[in-house]
């Protein structure tokens, strides 16, 4: 489908010299295996991956190196086959040229694959599991921003997306690794938007294209035919490439300021995303690879390449060409938004492009002049910003006046430093403003943490002073209550010795009353003739023949019958 | 005389209606704490380093509030003394020296080889934010750390190091171009 829709314009915007035109010549070449790839663990907006491998470790071209932690994050996978030589901090491309946590592969030249597992009929498939694999794929935006796009692409459910934006305008001079794309692989990504259709379900696809890249335009409408997606040409204009800018051009809507496409039901995405969506869904394919653009007067064959992620930024423009002698500022990104890299740098899946840029190219700028208040900025602005107060409000470091007056929602373009007669750094200020204020808002998350843990602690301490005091005093308690207890006794004990000395008096009173002085007399003569009788038979036991003693032992028994009749009828008698 | 009772009688109902006012509002509307304390306390640098002479940020807060001198804490420096003059309306003073220099913030770092595992530092640290045990090694939860130098001292055998935070590409910082000279001159221009 290629009927013409109707077509907005954005506010600002500039007419840069394109210079796309050296890059293009070539078509989209493929790089030698570099000897060693390094994987930089942060490639994304977001947590850094957690390694799974060790060093040492043998692995497979598209293993898991290592995996994603959290939401907003992005796993990393092996881009070739071979040894895992290092993990550790390495160089990265970033502005500030420090290192990076990153593991390091070295190629062992087979370049061999992991079994992969392609999916023909995703269309049977729900689409939370596709965007299950799209994140496990490690799929991040690969315009430029790196935000992964299986977050983005559910990023508020609550919202339907009612139209899918392709973004394919590369609004930035130099670049031209979407074009590429675009001419060489317009079947997988348009079999890529297929996939998004099927996930996000929108009325509307709109693939926009600037009108400086006739080919893609044609490669994209001829793939496009079957497909529901209608490919625009929008007219070239730096910088309509911007996601709010783009939907802007194309809808005639407007993102809210400090919101999401997703906020009015859009979403966009990057060419190069939906390509790395189809070889990951369709093929299987991790992201390892992707296009780069590599330009600039200092190289004697400007030209695209397939790069591995991970391929050192120097192999690259050896490739290329290179002619150090020329080179004058690396830049990675274009010339409006790119910044100066250092060439022993891998590219990661953000890099979409490197100008070794000659003196002639970029010079440095001349020295800038007092702000003149001409309002070019304004009136360049893409975003409706006003650059000229904001600029007035970093110089005096105003950061809740940067923040009134929408300093979030400038994308860093530089149209109004382009446009500015005093030679302003503008993006400079706005982006060291950025930085500033993000500090301080870390600063202050940090002080509010240090101020619970703070207040935590004491209420832990008061909790466990209060716990000693009360401890103490049950101590101090259980003391009191023992020595009451001891002192209760002793007076108890004292108290209760005269009693047991009445008790004897009563005892021995009782026995000697229950014994009158004649039942004495008799219990002693019953108790002397029960002796005598003992006597008798003991002396009767040793000398069995005595007579004598046999015929006493009879009158003994009778009378100690008698003496205890007498005692018992006495004891009675008293008793009754 | 009828218009001097009426004058009494008239002021003395508004006089009863105005308390009756103002006494609900003061049950309605009351407000728990002391707000001003609160205030202060959140732009204070939260690192209960007690370099004020105050256990912590929330006391010298309380003792701001009492009208103490809002020049004596070192980590926060001149943006929060410039912060505190703001919000009470008072004059910003320069840091008191007498309390310490305005310095990069730091962590502590502990090394880990020589720790003996006294559990000194994890007393001393107003936050929690030493982990370990009795005759264990210990180790700083470094997120946590405020850098406020506090279990330096106690350590016996002197393993703790007060680091600056490391600079990674996440929390490196764009740093903002040299103003233009403003100046009646016209500079030399280059090739415009």
């Amino acid at each position: 489908m290629s009927a013409q829709i109707r077509l907005w314009d954005i506010h600002g915007g500039i007419h840069p010299a394109e210079n796309k035109s050296q890059s293009t010549t070539r078509g989209l070449e493929q790089v030698p295996l570099p000897r060693q790839l390094v994987l930089p663990l942060l490639q994304h907006i977001g947590n850094h991956a957690e390694p799974v491998v060790q060093v040492g470790d043998r692995v497979l071209k598209g293993q898991l190196l290592a995996s994603a932690q959290g939401q907003f994050s992005c796993p990393v996978h092996a881009p070739t086959s071979g040894v895992i030589s290092a993990i550790g901090p390495a160089p990265y491309p970033h502005v500030s040229g420090l290192a990076e946590p990153a593991i390091t592969l070295d190629n062992d030249g087979e370049d061999r694959w992991t079994p992969l597992d392609p999916m023909a009929d995703y269309q049977s498939v729900e689409p939370l599991e596709l965007l299950e694999r799209i994140a496990a794929a490690g799929i991040s935006g690969l315009g430029g921003a790196g935000f992964p796009t299986a977050r983005k692409l559910l990023s508020r459910p609550e919202h339907p997306i009612h139209t899918l934006i392709i973004n394919g305008a590369e609004c930035e001079p130099y670049i031209t690794a979407d074009d590429m794309c675009m001419r060489h692989h317009a079947a997988r990504i348009i079999a890529g938007i297929e996939v998004l259709m099927h996930i996000l379900k929108p009325a509307r696809i709109l693939i926009g294209i600037e009108d400086n890249k006739p080919e893609a335009i044609s490669a994209m409408r001829d793939a496009a035919q079957q497909c529901a997606a209608q490919v625009v040409a929008i007219p070239t204009k730096y910088p309509s490439g911007g996601e709010k800018q783009l939907i802007q051009i194309l809808t005639g809507e407007e993102i809210p300021s400090g919101g999401l496409p997703a906020d009015i039901g859009m979403l966009c995405q990057n060419i190069a995303t939906v390509l790395a969506i189809h070889d990951a869904v369709l093929l299987g394919k991790p992201l390892i690879s992707r296009i780069v653009t590599l330009t600039g007067a200092a190289l004697d064959r400007p030209t695209n390449v397939e790069a591995l992620i991970g391929t050192p930024i120097r192999e690259l423009l050896a490739f290329a060409g290179l002619q150090p002698a020329r080179l004058h500022r690396l830049v990675l990104g274009g010339p409006m938004m790119g910044y100066t890299v250092a060439a022993y740098a891998p590219i990661i899946k953000t890099s979409n492009c490197l100008l070794a840029a000659t003196l002639d190219e970029l010079p440095p700028p001349p020295p800038a002049l007092p702000c003149i208040r001409c309002g070019l900025c304004a009136e360049a602005c893409p975003a409706q910003l006003l650059p000229q107060q904001l600029h007035w409000f970093a110089l005096g470091k105003d950061y809740p006046q940067l923040q009134r007056q929408n300093l979030f929602d400038c994308i860093e373009c530089g149209a109004c430093a382009y446009v500015c007669p005093s030679s302003i750094p503008l993006v400079q200020y706005f982006r060291a403003g950025k930085s500033e204020i993000r500090a301080l808002e870390r600063q202050h998350t940090r002080a509010e943490q240090s101020r619970q843990r703070f207040e935590q602690r004491q209420e832990r301490l008061q909790r466990e002073a209060e716990q000693r005091e009360r401890d103490r005093q049950e101590r101090a308690e259980k003391a009191a209550r023992a020595k009451a207890a001891r002192e209760a006794k002793a007076a108890e004990d004292r108290a209760a010795a005269p009693a047991e000395a009445s008790d004897l008096a009563r005892v021995q009173a009782g026995k000697a009353n229950t014994l009158s002085p004649e039942q004495k007399q008799l219990k002693i003569a019953a108790a002397t003739a029960r002796m005598a009788l003992k006597k008798a038979q003991k002396q009767l036991a040793a000398n069995p023949d005595n007579t004598d003693l046999q015929a006493q032992i009879p009158a003994l028994e009778q009378a100690l019958a008698e003496a205890e009749q007498a005692f018992e009828q006495a004891t009675s008698q008293e008793g009754s | 005389m009828t218009i001097i009772l009426t004058a009494v009688i008239t002021l003395l109902v508004l006089a009863l209606i105005f308390g009756a006012v103002l006494g609900y509002a003061a049950v309605r509307f009351r407000v728990e704490g002391d707000p001003i304390v609160d205030q202060i306390n959140a732009l204070l640098p939260q690192t209960q380093c007690g370099q004020c002479g105050h256990p912590g940020c929330k006391p010298y807060a309380q003792a701001i509030a009492n009208g103490e001198p809002i020049n004596k804490c070192p980590p926060g420096g001149e943006a929060t003394i410039q912060a505190l003059a703001d919000l009470l309306d008072v004059e910003a003073l320069p840091l008191d020296g007498e309390h310490g220099e305005e310095k990069p913030p730091t962590v502590a770092y502990i090394r880990e080889a020589e720790c003996i595992g006294c559990t000194k530092c994890i007393q001393a640290c107003p936050v929690d934010a030493i982990l370990g045990a009795a005759k264990q090694m210990h180790t700083v939860i470094v997120d946590e750390c405020t850098g406020c130098d506090l279990c330096v001292e106690p350590c016996p055998v002197d393993c703790i190091d007060m680091l600056p935070l490391p600079v990674t590409p996440q929390n490196w910082r764009w740093s903002p171009p040299q103003p233009a000279p403003l100046t009646d001159k016209m500079p030399q221009r280059g090739v415009a």
